[in-house]
C-alpha cells in the first residue's frame, strides 16, 4: 500500500511541477491532467471509488478539455512565459501560496478526521453519499444547481447571435 | 415526426442487403479476372498499328511520316525512319519505320494520333491489362507489340474498321482510276506520237 | 452456470499453483487475457463483416479474394498494416504523437473491464462501475486531442477539435439516458444492474417505455461517442482527409481503428447490460447456454445495427449535429428521467407503464413538431446552385 501510495504521490507531484515549469502550454495542460489522475488514484486508495471516478470524469473529461479549448482559442498554445526575472511577482506569488498552505494545513489539523488514525473500516458506499447529499446537504446542493443553471443560461445568452436574420438569396445587380 | 425518414431509408437498405442473395441480377459488379463484362464498341485506351494480310512486317500500313509523333500532346511516340523502302497497298514505294515506340505509361489516350494519320495506320486499341513488373521497359511498347492485324481491328471496332476499309478502298479506286487515266493518256500520247511520226518524221 | 464454474475452476487451479508473490499479477492477467483476445478477434471479424455488409447494401460482393469468401481478408489487412512504414512528421511532437494511439486504445480497453460477462465473470467488480466506464470514456477525448495536436497538421487539429466538441456534447445525453436504468435498478454497479433484469425477456428494461426511449437515445449518443457514421464528422474523408489520424501510418493507424472498434464493442456491451438484460437469456428455458454467449449475441446484434445505419445514412453537418444533441437528445433524456420516476413511483406496474408511455410519446411528438417547424429545418435554397443567380 505504501509503495503504491509513494509512486502515485511522486507522479502527482512531479507532473504538477512539470505543469508549472514546462514551456509549451499544451504540455502543461497534459501534465496537469496526469496530476489530476494521480489525485484520483489517491482517492481510490482511500477506498472511495465514486469520488475517484468522479474526479477523473470531471477533471480529465471536462476541465482539461475546457482548458485546452481556452488555450487554443486564445493564443494558440505557444510560449507565453515572461523570461525576465521579476522579484515583485515572485514575492507576491510566494506570499499567496504560503497563506493558502497555512489555511489548508490549519483546517486539516483542526478537523476531527485527523484524530482517527486507525485503518478505515467502513467502506464508503455510493448510496450513503447520495443520501447525505439529498438529506443533510440539500440546501448547498440546490444552491449549486441554481448557480450552474444561471451560468448555463448566461453562457447561452452570450453565445446567442445579436439578432437573427432569415437568410435570403441575394440577387445580383449585374445578372 | 422525427425519425420517419430514417426508418424508411433503413427499410430500403435492408431490401438491398438481402436482395442480392435471392436475386443475383441485382449485383452490379462481376468477379473481374474470372468474369468480364464485354467491352463496349467505343471503348478505347491506347493506340496500335494496323497491318494488312498475315505478315506484320510487310503489311504494316505505317509509312513513318512522323505526323503522329509531332502531334502527340504528351510526346509518347518515338519513330525512326528506315532507309529501306517497301511497297504499300497501292504498290507505291514508301518509307517504313525502323523503330516505332509508344510509352503507354505516358500516353493519355487522346486519339489525336488517330485523327491526324493520313494512312489509316494508327488506331485505338481497347486492351487495358497492361500491368507489368517493370514499369519503364515493360510499358514501352515496340513495333512488334504494337502491330495488330486488320482482322483484330474489325473484331474490336467493327463499324470504325468498315469505315476505314471503305476509305482505303476509295483510295485504291482513285489510284486505279488515276493509273488508268495515266495509262490512257500515255497510250494516247503514244498513239499521237506514232501518228505524228508517220506524218512528220523529221520534227523530232 | 457450468461454463462459468469451469472457467473459475481453471483460473483458481492456475493461480494456486503459482508462487505466492506472482499470484495477484497472474490473477489479473488471467482475467484480462480472455477479454482482450476475444475482443481482438471480434475486431478482425467485424471489419470483414462490415465490408461485406456494406458491399451487399450497395449490391456488390464485398471482399472475396483472400481465402474462401474472403474470410482471411483481416489477416491480409493486418500484414499490410504491420509492414507499412511508420512515418512521423518532422515537426510533430514526437512523444505525444506516440502516446496518443496508446492512450486511446487504453481507454477503450479499460471500459471492457467492468462489463459483467456472466453472473460470476466480471474482471473488476466496482461498486461504481458505470462511473468508471464513463470516466475512462471521457479520457478518450484527451487522447484524440493529443493525436490531432501533436501531428502539427491543420486537418488533424480541426478534426480533433470537432471530435472533442462532438464527444463532449453527446456525453451528456449518453449519461442522462443511462441514469434512468440506474434509477430503476437503484445501483451504480453494472453486475447489480444485470442481476436486476433476470428472468424472461419481459423483465429487460427495454420492455418499458422509458427503457425503449433510453435505449434509442443511448444508441444514438453511442454512435456519436465512437465517431461512427452518420456522426463521423471528425474524420470526414471528403473534408478532413482522416481527421486526427491524418498523420498516422502503418501500425499506429491500425491501433486507432482497433481503439475505435473496441470502444464501439464496449459501448454495445454496456447497452446490452443496461437495457437488454446483459448475460441473461431471453427465455428462462435457454439458461443452459452460458451467459457470455448471450452477451456477445446481443452485442453482435447491436454491431450489425450500427453497420446497417452506416450503410444507410449520409453524414450530418456540424450544426445539425449540435442542434440534434442540444435541442432533441438532451430535453428528451431529461423528460425520460421524469417518466422513469413516474414508473418507479407508481409501483412499476401497468399504471406506471401507461403514464410513462404517455409522457414519452407526448414529449416526442411535441419536440419533433417544434424541431421540424424551425427555419433551418425547411428546405434549403443553395444560392449558387439553384438561386436566382443560377437561373439568370
Amino acid at each position: 500500500m505504501t509503495t503504491v501510495f509513494c509512486i502515485t504521490a511522486l507522479t502527482t507531484l512531479a507532473s504538477a511541477v512539470a505543469a508549472m515549469s514546462l514551456r509549451n502550454l499544451v504540455h502543461c495542460v497534459l501534465c496537469l491532467t496526469v496530476s489530476f489522475i494521480g489525485m484520483a488514484m489517491v482517492y481510490l486508495q482511500l477506498s472511495s471509488q465514486f469520488v475517484g471516478f468522479a474526479q477523473v470524469m470531471v477533471y480529465v473529461g471536462a476541465v482539461a478539455i475546457l482548458m485546452i479549448f481556452a488555450l487554443l482559442m486564445t493564443r494558440g498554445g505557444q510560449e507565453l512565459f515572461m523570461r525576465e526575472w521579476r522579484p515583485m511577482h515572485w514575492l507576491v506569488g510566494g506570499l499567496v501560496s504560503l497563506a493558502l498552505l497555512a489555511v489548508l494545513v490549519g483546517s486539516i489539523l483542526q478537523s476531527p478526521v485527523i484524530q482517527n488514525t486507525g485503518p478505515v473500516d467502513k467502506v464508503e458506499r455510493v448510496k450513503d453519499l447520495g443520501q447525505s447529499l439529498v438529506y443533510e446537504y440539500l440546501l448547498p446542493l440546490e444552491a449549486l444547481a441554481l448557480l450552474l443553471t444561471v451560468a448555463l443560461i448566461g453562457a447561452a445568452l452570450i453565445a446567442l447571435p445579436p439578432k437573427q436574420y432569415p437568410i435570403k438569396p441575394q440577387p445580383r445587380e449585374n445578372s | 415526426m422525427i425519425g420517419k425518414g430514417i426508418l424508411k431509408g433503413m427499410m430500403e437498405t435492408a431490401r438491398n442487403l438481402t436482395g442480392s442473395f435471392h436475386d443475383p441480377e441485382r449485383l452490379t459488379t462481376v468477379s473481374y479476372p474470372e468474369e468480364k463484362i464485354p467491352a463496349k464498341e467505343n471503348a478505347r485506351n491506347f493506340p496500335f498499328l494496323v497491318y494488312d494480310g498475315d505478315d506484320w512486317e510487310s503489311g504494316l500500313r505505317c509509312v513513318s511520316c512522323q505526323i503522329c509523333e509531332k502531334e502527340c500532346p504528351p510526346q509518347c511516340i518515338y519513330i525512326e525512319k528506315d532507309t529501306q523502302k517497301k511497297a504499300d497497298f497501292l504498290g507505291k514505294l514508301q518509307f517504313q519505320p525502323k523503330v516505332f515506340d509508344i510509352d503507354v505509361s505516358v500516353c493519355m489516350g487522346c486519339q489525336i494520333c488517330v485523327e491526324v494519320c493520313p494512312f489509316e495506320s494508327i488506331r485505338m486499341d481497347r486492351d487495358f491489362e497492361y500491368a507489368k513488373s517493370d514499369r519503364f521497359e515493360g510499358l514501352l511498347l515496340h513495333k512488334e507489340q504494337l502491330a495488330k492485324s486488320n482482322k483484330y481491328y474489325h473484331q474490336i471496332h467493327p463499324t470504325e474498321a468498315t469505315e476505314t476499309d471503305a476509305i482505303r478502298e476509295g483510295k485504291r479506286q482513285d489510284h486505279l482510276a488515276k493509273e488508268r487515266a495515266k495509262a490512257e493518256k500515255l497510250a494516247q500520247a503514244k498513239e499521237a506520237a506514232s501518228k505524228s511520226q508517220s506524218k512528220e518524221p523529221n520534227k523530232e | 452456470m457450468w461454463f462459468e464454474d469451469l472457467l473459475i475452476q481453471i483460473k483458481s487451479v492456475l493461480v494456486l499453483n503459482a508462487p505466492e508473490g506472482l499470484r495477484p499479477i497472474l490473477s489479473a492477467m488471467l482475467s484480462a487475457t480472455p477479454i482482450l483476445s476475444a475482443f481482438g478477434g471480434l475486431f478482425a471479424a467485424v471489419t470483414l463483416l462490415e465490408r461485406k455488409m456494406l458491399g451487399r447494401i450497395q449490391n456488390r460482393y464485398g471482399p472475396n479474394r483472400v481465402g474462401p469468401f474472403g474470410i482471411f481478408q483481416p489477416v491480409a489487412d493486418g500484414i499490410k498494416m504491420l509492414t507499412k512504414e511508420d512515418i512521423v512528421p518532422k515537426t510533430a511532437d514526437h512523444s505525444i504523437h506516440f502516446l496518443a494511439p496508446l492512450l486511446l486504445l487504453l481507454t477503450a480497453m479499460l471500459g471492457l473491464s467492468v462489463i459483467p460477462y456472466g453472473e460470476k465473470l466480471v474482471a473488476i467488480r466496482f461498486e461504481a462501475g458505470i462511473v468508471f466506464f464513463f470516466a475512462v470514456g471521457g479520457a478518450a477525448e484527451l487522447a484524440v486531442f493529443m493525436a490531432g495536436w501533436a501531428s502539427r497538421n491543420k486537418y488533424a487539429l480541426l478534426g480533433s477539435l470537432r471530435a472533442i466538441a462532438q464527444m463532449v456534447s453527446y456525453e451528456i445525453p449518453l449519461i442522462l439516458s443511462s441514469v434512468c436504468v440506474l434509477m430503476a435498478a437503484g445501483t451504480l454497479s453494472l453486475d447489480e444492474v444485470a442481476k436486476s433484469q433476470s428472468g424472461s425477456m419481459l423483465s429487460w428494461y427495454i420492455m418499458t417505455p422509458w427503457g425503449l426511449m433510453g435505449c434509442v437515445l443511448f444508441l444514438i449518443a453511442t454512435l456519436a461517442e465512437v465517431n461512427r457514421s452518420p456522426f463521423d464528422i471528425p474524420e470526414a474523408e471528403s473534408e478532413l482527409i482522416a481527421g486526427h489520424m491524418t498523420e498516422y501510418s502503418g501500425f499506429k493507424y491500425a491501433v486507432f481503428f482497433l481503439a475505435e472498434f473496441v470502444a464501439m464493442f464496449a459501448m454495445c456491451a454496456l447497452t446490452a447490460t443496461l437495457f437488454l438484460g446483459g448475460y441473461h437469456p431471453p427465455l428462462p428455458i435457454l439458461a443452459f447456454i452460458p451467459g457470455p454467449f448471450w452477451l456477445f449475441a446481443k452485442l453482435m446484434v447491436l454491431v450489425l445495427l450500427f453497420i446497417w445505419i452506416r450503410g444507410t445514412m449520409p453524414r450530418l453537418r456540424a450544426d445539425q449535429l449540435m442542434e440534434f444533441a442540444w435541442k432533441f437528445m438532451l430535453p428528451m433524456a431529461v423528460i425520460n428521467l421524469i417518466s422513469t420516476g413516474c414508473w418507479i413511483a407508481l409501483g412499476r406496474g401497468s399504471l406506471g407503464w401507461g403514464l410513462s408511455a404517455l409522457i414519452n410519446l407526448a414529449a416526442y411528438g411535441a419536440l419533433s413538431r417544434w424541431l421540424s417547424s424551425r427555419p433551418n429545418q425547411q428546405k434549403r435554397t443553395y444560392r449558387f446552385a439553384e438561386g436566382p443567380m443560377h437561373a439568370a
